[in-house]
C-alpha cells in the first residue's frame, strides 16, 4: 500500500512539474503575474511528493518488502539496518528517484528563498528546472520504475552487493547527486537568463551560491569514493582514471572554472557569455556522467546494470537538454553586451587563464574516456587508455594552473602588477624550490615529475597563506590591528584561502602517492614478518571471525618501528554469506607521513597466507586536503553578500544600464 | 566569423550524439560475448538426468530445436529469468532443455519444485565438464542449437524480455519455418 502511495505521488510530481515547465514560461513572455507565480508553489509541491515517492522507497527496504522488485534484488533481511537504507540508491531506479528528488529540492530551495529574485527571472528559472525534472521523472516511470512489483513475492532477497556495504559509499552517493544535479540550478539560471538576453552582476551573485553547494557536496562526494576505492579494493590505489571515476571529476573541473569566472561577471560585469556557456556545459558533463554510468556504452568496474534502451533514453535528454540550451546560447549570447574591460595582466586575465587551462584538462579527460569508444566504433579496435595518458597530458595543464593560483589572488583587478605580486612571492618561491631538492634528493633524482608537483603544491600553500597575511597587513600595523582585520575579512576571502591551501596539500598528497608508493606481496606464515622502510609486519595469527552477515579471516600482524612495537592491524577477507563473494577490508593505519596498509589474501590451506602491504606515503594529506576544499566551499557559503538581500538589480544596474524591459 | 566561435559548442555536441547513439547499438553490446562456438556443432556430452527425468546427450540434439538453459539453485539471476524460460517453453516446435551446472541434485529439485519445471529434459552437469565443452563463463548461459545440432545463439548472461522479443523469438521462428 506504502509503495502504491510511493509510485503515485511520483506520478503527481510529474503532473506538477508539467505544469511548472509550461506555464510559468508563458506568463514570463506574456506578463501574466499568476501563471508565473504557480511556479512556486508547484516547486514546492514537486519536492514534497518526490520526498513522500523516496520515504516510501526506504520504507519498503526497511520493513524487506520482497514484493517490491528492486527490493528482492538489492536487500536480504539479515542486510544491517544501514544497509537496507543505502540500498535504496545503491540501485539504479532508486538513485534516480534520489536525483530527481534532489532536483526538485534545488528548485524548491529557490521557490523559497528566491523571493528577492526578479519575478520573470525565477519563474523562467524554476520552469527550466522543471523541464529538467519532466524528463528524469519520465525516464524513471517509464524505463526504471522503483516501485515495480513482483508476484508472487520471493520470501528472501539477493543482498545489496557486499562491496557497497559500507559506510563511507552509503553517503557517497547522495553527496555525488547534490553534486551532479546541483549544477542544474546554475543551468536554469543561465538559460533563463538568455531567454531574457541579460546577464549581470547580480545573475551571477544569484548563481554562485548555487554552484558553490553543488562543488563543495561533488569534491566531498567524490572524496568519499575515492576512500572507498582506497580501503575496501585492496589495491592500495585510490584513483583509477575510470570511465566513471571520470564522469564525476569532468563536472568537478567544469565547476571549478564556473566558479571563478561567476566571480569575474559578480565583480566586473565581464567575461558574461562565456559564464553562461560554462554553466550550460557543467551540467552537460553532469547529465553525459549519468548517461556513462547507466547505459553501459563504456564498460567500467562500477557502471549499473546495462541497457541500451535506458542508454538511448537519456541521450535524447541529453540531446534535447544541451541541444536546445547550446541553440539558445548560439543565438541570444552574441547579443549579450560586453561588460568591463581589463589587461592582460589582471586578476581578470588570471582567472580567464584558470578557466582556459580547466576547460583544456577537462577536454583531455573527455578525449581519453571517449577515445576507446571512438576507436571501438571505428573499428581500430579495444584500447584502454590508463595513467600514462593522463600524466602526460592531464598532469602538464594542471600544474601552471597551481602555479596561477598561487599568483592570481595578488593581482589587482583591470590591471594587474605581476612583478609585484611575484616579489611578494618569493618566500613561496624560495620554499617551493628547496622541496623540490629535497624531493629530488630523496629518489636520487628519478621522478622529475614527482619533485615539480611537490614544489608547485608547497608553492601554492605558501602562497596562499602569504596572500592572506597581505590582507591583513601583518608585521606592518602591529598584531592586535591584523587581529581586528582578520577577523573582518570577508568568509569568501577565507573560503578561497581555505580551497586553495586544501589543494595544495592534496596536491602533494597524490604527487607523493604516486611516485612513493611501495609494496611487497608475499606467502607468509604466522611468525613471518615483512619489512618496508622503517616498519617490520609480524604476522602472527589468522583467526575466523564472525559479522552480522559474513564470516571472515581476520590476521593479526604486529607491526614494529626500528624493532620496537608501534601498533597491531587486523585485516579481514570477509565472506558474504548471500552472495558468495569475497571482500577484502584493509587495515589501515594513519601517522602524518602516510598510511601503513595491510591486506590478507587467500590461505593456501596448509598454513600459509598471501599478504600484501603496501606503504603509502602522504596519504592521509589527499583526505584532509580534500576535507580543507570542502570547509573552504562552506564558509564560503555563508558569505554575507548571499545571506543579505544585497542582489537588487537597481544596485547592479550600475555596471550594466538597463537595457529596456 | 564571431558567430561560428558560438556556434562551435553546439557542433560538438551533435558530434558526440552521434558517437553515443552509434555506441549504444544493440550489435556493439559489450555484454554479449562473441562465442566461437557458433556455427559449430554441438560438443560430445552425455549427461545423467536429475532424479528420474530423461538426461542429455549430444546425439539427442538431431532434428529438433533446442533451447538449452544452463542454471543452478544457487544463482539468483536465474531465478529472475525462469519465467522467460517457461515462455520459452510454450512456444510451438521447439524443445527446452536445462542442464543443472554444479548444484546437488536436492537443491535442483527444491528450486524445480518452487518454480516450475520449464524443461523437457534436465542434465546434471555437478563437475561442471559440460559447461567447459560450452565454454561457460557463468550461469545463466541460454544456447539455442537448431535441427543439425549446430549452435546458432549464445546468450552469456540471464535472458530479459528484451533479447526474448528482440533476439531468440524471430530466432527460433526462422529456423522453425
Amino acid at each position: 500500500m506504502i509503495t502504491e502511495i510511493g509510485h503515485f505521488a511520483l506520478v503527481l510530481a510529474l503532473v506538477l512539474a508539467m505544469a511548472q515547465a509550461s506555464l510559468p514560461l508563458i506568463g514570463a513572455q506574456h506578463g501574466i503575474r499568476a501563471w508565473m507565480a504557480l511556479a512556486k508553489p508547484a516547486a514546492i509541491g514537486q519536492f514534497v511528493f518526490l520526498l513522500v515517492a523516496f520515504t516510501a522507497l526506504i520504507h519498503a527496504f526497511v520493513v524487506s518488502d520482497f514484493s517490491v522488485v528492486v527490493v528482492y534484488q538489492h536487500s536480504h533481511s539479515q542486510t544491517p539496518l544501514i544497509y537496507k537504507i543505502s540500498a535504496a540508491w545503491g540501485q539504479h531506479e532508486g538513485s534516480l528517484l534520489l536525483w530527481v528528488l534532489i532536483l526538485s529540492f534545488f528548485g524548491a530551495l529557490v521557490a523559497i528563498f528566491g523571493d528577492n529574485l526578479p519575478p520573470r527571472l525565477k519563474a523562467r528559472a524554476l520552469a527550466v528546472q522543471a523541464m529538467i525534472g519532466v524528463a528524469f521523472m519520465l525516464f524513471t516511470l517509464f524505463t526504471s520504475n522503483p516501485f515495480a512489483r513482483l508476484s508472487p513475492a520471493p520470501l528472501e532477497g539477493q543482498e545489496l552487493n557486499p562491496l557497497l556495504q559500507d559506510p563511507g559509499l552509503a553517503f557517497h552517493p547522495p553527496m555525488l547527486y547534490v553534486g551532479y544535479v546541483g549544477f542544474s540550478m546554475a543551468f536554469s539560471f543561465a538559460v533563463a537568463a538568455l531567454i531574457e538576453g541579460r546577464v549581470d552582476a547580480a545573475w551571477a551573485r544569484w548563481v554562485r551560491p548555487w554552484t558553490l553547494l553543488s562543488w563543495t557536496c561533488l569534491t566531498a562526494g567524490i572524496a568519499l569514493g575515492a576512500r572507498w576505492a582506497y580501503y575496501e579494493l585492496g589495491w592500495g590505489g585510490w584513483w583509477f582514471w575510470d570511465p566513471v571515476e571520470n564522469a564525476s571529476f569532468m563536472p568537478w573541473l567544469m565547476g571549478t572554472a564556473l566558479l571563478h569566472s561567476a566571480i569575474v561577471v559578480e565583480k566586473r560585469d565581464a567575461l558574461k557569455a562565456w559564464t553562461l556557456l560554462l554553466a550550460l556545459l557543467t551540467f552537460g558533463f553532469s547529465m553525459l556522467g549519468t548517461f556513462l554510468v547507466r547505459s553501459g556504452v563504456i564498460t567500467s568496474v562500477h557502471a549499473f546494470a546495462q541497457d541500451p534502451a535506458r542508454g538511448l533514453f537519456i541521450l535524447a535528454i541529453l540531446a534535447l537538454a544541451m541541444g536546445g540550451s547550446l541553440t539558445l546560447f548560439a543565438w541570444r549570447a552574441p547579443g549579450m553586451k560586453a561588460g568591463g574591460l581589463f589587461a592582460p595582466v589582471s586578476r581578470e586575465g588570471s582567472l580567464m587563464l584558470n578557466n582556459l587551462l580547466l576547460a583544456t584538462a577537462t577536454a583531455t579527460v573527455l578525449l581519453g574516456t571517449l577515445y576507446p569508444l571512438a576507436l571501438d566504433l571505428m573499428g581500430g579496435g579495444s584500447v584502454s587508455v590508463g595513467t600514462p595518458y593522463y600524466t602526460a597530458t592531464f598532469v602538464p595543464l594542471v600544474m601552471p594552473l597551481i602555479v596561477l593560483a598561487g599568483i592570481g589572488p595578488l593581482m589587482g583587478w583591470k590591471r594587474g602588477d605581476l612583478k609585484g605580486a611575484l616579489h611578494r612571492l618569493w618566500a613561496a618561491g624560495f620554499l617551493a624550490i628547496a622541496a623540490m631538492g629535497v624531493a629530488l634528493w630523496i629518489d636520487f633524482g628519478q621522478q622529475a615529475l614527482a619533485a615539480a608537483g611537490i614544489g608547485i603544491g608547497v608553492w601554492l600553500l605558501t602562497a596562499t597563506f602569504l596572500e592572506w597575511t597581505k590582507r591583513i597587513s601583518l608585521f606592518r600595523i602591529g598584531l592586535g590591528a591584523s587581529l581586528r582585520r582578520a577577523f573582518g575579512l570577508p568568509r569568501a576571502a577565507y573560503g578561497m584561502t581555505l580551497a586553495h591551501a586544501g589543494l595544495a596539500i592534496a596536491i602533494i598528497g597524490i604527487t607523493a602517492a604516486s611516485a612513493w608508493k611501495s609494496e611487497e606481496i608475499r606467502q607468509m606464515r604466522p611468525n613471518d614478518s615483512i619489512t618496508i622502510g622503517s616498519f617490520s609486519y609480524v604476522l602472527q595469527s589468522v583467526a575466523p571471525s564472525r559479522g552480522e552477515n559474513y564470516i571472515a579471516e581476520r590476521a593479526h600482524f604486529k607491526v614494529l618501528k626500528d624493532g620496537q612495537f608501534y601498533t597491531d592491524l587486523y585485516p579481514e577477507r570477509r565472506q558474504y554469506m548471500v552472495q558468495p563473494m569475497p571482500t577484502t577490508e584493509a587495515a589501515i593505519q594513519s601517522h602524518i607521513f602516510g598510511d601503513l596498509y595491510a591486506v590478507i589474501g587467500e590461505g593456501d590451506g596448509k598454513g600459509a597466507w598471501t599478504v600484501r602491504i603496501y606503504e603509502e606515503p602522504l596519504v592521509p594529506w589527499i583526505w584532509s586536503g580534500c576535507l580543507l576544499m570542502v570547509l573552504g566551499g562552506i564558509v564560503s557559503m555563508s558569505d554575507r553578500r548571499y545571506r543579505v538581500g544585497a542582489p537588487s538589480r537597481v544596485s547592479a544596474a550600475q555596471a550594466a544600464p538597463a537595457a529596456g524591459e | 566569423m564571431r558567430r561560428l566561435f558560438f556556434i562551435l559548442p553546439l557542433l560538438c555536441l551533435a558530434g558526440l550524439v552521434i558517437l553515443f547513439w552509434r555506441g549504444l547499438d544493440p550489435a556493439r553490446d559489450p555484454s554479449s560475448l562473441p562465442s566461437a562456438l557458433i556455427g559449430q556443432k554441438v560438443a560430445e556430452i552425455t549427461l545423467p538426468g536429475l532424479g528420474d527425468r530423461p538426461g542429455i546427450a549430444s546425439t539427442d540434439f538431431a532434428g529438433e530445436i533446442t533451447v538449452l538453459n544452463f542454471f543452478a539453485s544457487w544463482c539468483a539471476p536465474c531465478r529472475a529469468e525462469h519465467p522467460l524460460i517457461k515462455e520459452l517453453a510454450s512456444l510451438p516446435g521447439i524443445r527446452v532443455v536445462g542442464i543443472t551446472f554444479k548444484d546437488t541434485p536436492a537443491d535442483s529439485e527444491k528450486y524445480l519444485a518452487e518454480l516450475g519445471n520449464p524443461y523437457l529434459a534436465i542434465g546434471v552437469d555437478d563437475s561442471g565438464r559440460a559447461g567447459m565443452e560450452f565454454g561457460l563463463t557463468g550461469v545463466p548461459e541460454t544456447y539455442v542449437i537448431d535441427r543439425e545440432g549446430i549452435i546458432r545463439y549464445r546468450l552469456a548472461q540471464p535472458l530479459d524480455a528484451g533479447r526474448l522479443e528482440k533476439e531468440l523469438k524471430p530466432l527460433l521462428a526462422e529456423l522453425t519455418k
